[in-house]
């Protein structure tokens, strides 16, 4: 088995990790911190007998798991006192929820920046809210910040001046650019309120989010780490009405397509209806296996592919190509500078 | 990858990989009495920047589990040099086992004594100085302070030597190439006596912390707590990352163990000045 | 009228360790070390058993300490502030 198909079959099946070789395990830890999964893989393994040094290995990847952890709900939680004036719970979105809400899929996970979801017409008022209590703008350049604010769903990404993490403030789960569009306002409505003013998605939509994150808003890179959010929230809490959530969304497809997925690489318990892979998503799987045992991406002409088409998810055509060409020129007068 | 190596520094195994063989066959002469593991903790790839770039002008980039995006490749005559920032790399910003240190450390017996300082503190050449006078070498780079039980663990990669230090290089040491022209000057990489690496398990407790400076007339200070405390999270690369145990580790370390500031001219004052202040201890 | 009550992060949540002029805290839930000195780690020890409003606080402080003269709120104002923003001392 390859490196990558080693640690795909150890999450679903963690007693498999006796019939690892020493040499093996090298490979597959690689390929797991290239997915950003070596802290979710340390989790599964946890409490089995592991050869010391592999243990030993693991056991980093458990530490900087739980300072993630730790980081993201000391943001989330001061995010939530920067913005109490606003009176409205802080919605928080993928990593930092999944640890803020307790769930399966949160244990051993990185996490990056601090995503957060709030009603469109109090965007305003946060982002006066989150500067004065010291988060600061980190995109200078008008034609990026005007594209963020006219096109993105967020605001420009803020990073707060001492602590050095950033918050993404979002009005929604898709660019407006993008063609499906959410229902924002069902979004907010249903969602989970936790303690000290902060809140989660409703399971479903945490489900509809991950998978439109998979594949509209992304390259696909890293898509072993969010199919495995999927896989352990269906596990933990179910799929009921996801269906009819995803198509209120306008996210069927998107949905269905990592329900089909989760099925084939992790077992995910799903209806016989999902059970089956087509020719597309097949490739989609092979794009997200390929990594070498060094933990290099394989595959370069398919990355192309999948790169230019996720811009085209994103973007309608026209505004694609007005996009490309003033980064284009962007890049040529800085490459002209240096 | 082409051509491969798996070695063992300390509680760290390393798998190397490269596109040249020449670069693994020099690792292999350079690391010749370091174990050779079937399990690594962590890859280093030092790769062609392009396929023809294996070997038109070859230029060397060096990725692994951990790495920077911006750093800039070197030419394949300085692979050595590559090889040894990518397991630092990998050590720097991974590794979690242990508290880590910016500072070589030597021992008498189970004692140890650290010496942190930043780069061209002369800590390398007082630490391989030190070998020769009868202290066993723990390492020149990184002291591992092990959370639960305070010791330091011997990391005793090659020292690399640079510039104007390379003539005390001591007999009968076993030597890489000199590599001419690197970002560093001219550099040698100088393995560490066999002993010392046969006892690469044994850790020792960390007894005397010097921050060392080279090239200024001798002085020796003393340090407050906090003075020692800021310096000592400035020496770490992990301080942060381990969070809680991180934080435990190093107030041990600053509360039990004795902590000095020390300049001094050139190396025979240096070594003359800590041997002095391990039989004050 | 008044103002907000304050009071000091749990002393679970706290690791205190003393130095010389300066103490080393750290804050668990954040997993930051903060280097404080005279008065903040005072503060932490007056608001560490119940919350006190401004008013409360200094006479506590000044039993002990010289900072009742005029400056002595306002210092004590910009510290609490600062112990605010880093989560070791909340509004109740």
């Amino acid at each position: 088995m390859s490196a990558v198909q080693t640690l795909v079959a150890l999450l679903r099946d963690p007693e498999r990790a006796d019939a690892v070789d020493p040499a093996h395990w090298t490979e597959v830890l690689a390929v797991a911190r290239a997915e950003t999964l070596a802290g979710t893989l340390a989790h599964r393994l946890a409490g089995l007998a592991l050869p010391d040094l592999v243990a030993g290995a693991l056991a980093e990847a458990r530490i900087d798991a739980d300072e993630a952890r730790r980081t993201a709900l000391w943001e989330a939680n001061r995010v939530a006192l920067a913005l109490r004036p606003l009176g409205h719970p802080v919605i928080l979105l993928k990593g930092t929820a999944l640890v803020a809400a307790g769930l399966a899929a949160g244990q051993g996970r990185g996490i990056g920046d601090c995503d957060i979801l709030l009603p469109r017409k109090l965007l305003d008022h946060a982002e006066k809210l989150l500067v004065d209590a010291g988060w600061e703008w980190m995109k200078s350049d008008p034609y990026d910040d005007l594209y963020y604010r006219q096109w993105m769903h967020e605001l420009p990404p803020l990073v707060h001046g001492e602590r050095g993490r950033m918050v993404d403030v979002h009005h929604t789960i898709l660019p407006l650019t993008a063609r499906p569009t959410p229902d924002a306002q069902a979004l907010i409505v249903d969602a989970e309120v936790l303690e000290g003013g902060l809140a989660v998605l409703c399971h479903t939509d945490m489900i509809v989010h991950a998978a439109a994150h998979l594949f509209a808003d992304g390259e696909l890179a890293g898509g072993l780490r969010n199919l495995w959010d999927i896989h352990a929230l269906i596990e933990e809490r179910g799929m009921e009405g996801l269906k009819a959530r995803a198509a209120r969304h306008g996210l069927s497809s998107a949905v269905d397509r990592a329900l089909r997925l989760t099925h084939a690489v992790y077992g995910t318990t799903v209806p016989p209806r999902w059970q089956r892979l087509t020719m597309i998503d097949r490739l989609y799987r092979r794009r997200m296996m390929a990594r070498d045992e060094w933990g290099r991406e394989r595959h370069k002409t398919l990355r192309a592919v999948f790169y230019i088409r996720s811009h085209l998810i994103r973007m309608p055509l026209p505004m694609l190509i007005r996009h490309l060409w003033i980064k284009w020129r962007k890049g040529k007068a800085a490459s002209g500078l240096g | 990858m082409r051509h491969r190596i798996t070695l063992r520094v300390g509680p760290v195994g390393f798998r190397i990989g490269s596109d040249w063989h020449a670069l693994i066959a020099a690792l292999d002469a350079l690391y010749r009495d370091y174990p050779r593991p079937a399990f690594a903790d962590y890859s280093v790839r030092l790769e062609a920047i392009s396929p023809w770039r294996r070997w038109v002008r070859p230029s060397v980039r060096v990725a692994g589990d951990y790495w920077l995006a911006d750093a800039s490749p070197l030419p394949l005559a300085q692979g050595l040099l590559a090889a040894e920032m990518g397991m630092n790399l990998q050590v720097a910003l991974g590794h979690r086992r242990h508290l880590l240190l910016h500072a070589a450390v030597v021992a008498r017996g189970d004692r140890a004594i650290l010496m942190s300082g930043v780069s061209g503190a002369g800590k390398s050449t007082l630490a391989l100085m030190l070998s020769q006078r009868g202290w066993r070498f723990l390492g020149d780079e990184f002291a591992m302070i092990d959370p639960d039980t305070g010791l330091a663990h011997p990391f005793p990669r090659p020292v690399s030597l640079k510039n104007e230090s390379l003539s005390l290089i001591p007999e009968g040491y076993r030597v890489g190439p000199l590599l001419t022209g690197t970002p560093k000057g001219d550099v040698r990489h100088v393995a560490p006596p066999a002993a010392a690496i046969a006892a690469m398990d044994q850790p020792a407790k960390p007894a005397l912390l010097i921050f060392p400076r080279f090239g200024f007339p001798a002085a020796l200070t003393g340090l407050a707590p906090t003075e020692t405390f800021m310096r000592l999270t400035q020496a770490s690369t992990n301080y942060v990352a381990m969070g809680e145990s991180g934080f435990q580790a190093l107030t041990r370390l600053r509360a039990q163990v004795p902590a000095v500031a020390l300049d001094y001219p050139d190396g025979e004052a240096g070594v003359a000045a800590v041997e002095a202040l391990w039989e004050a201890l | 009228m008044a103002g907000p009550r304050y009071r000091a992060a749990a002393a679970s949540l706290l690791i205190v360790e003393p130095l010389d002029m300066f103490t080393a805290v750290f804050h668990r839930p954040s997993g930051v070390t903060h280097l404080l000195n005279e008065p903040a780690p005072q503060i932490l020890e007056a608001l560490a058993d119940e919350a006190l409003d401004m008013g409360a606080l200094l006479a506590r402080l000044a039993q002990t300490y010289d900072l009742a003269d005029a400056d002595g709120s306002a210092v004590l104002q910009a510290r609490l502030a600062e112990l605010e923003a880093a989560g070791l001392v909340e509004r109740v």
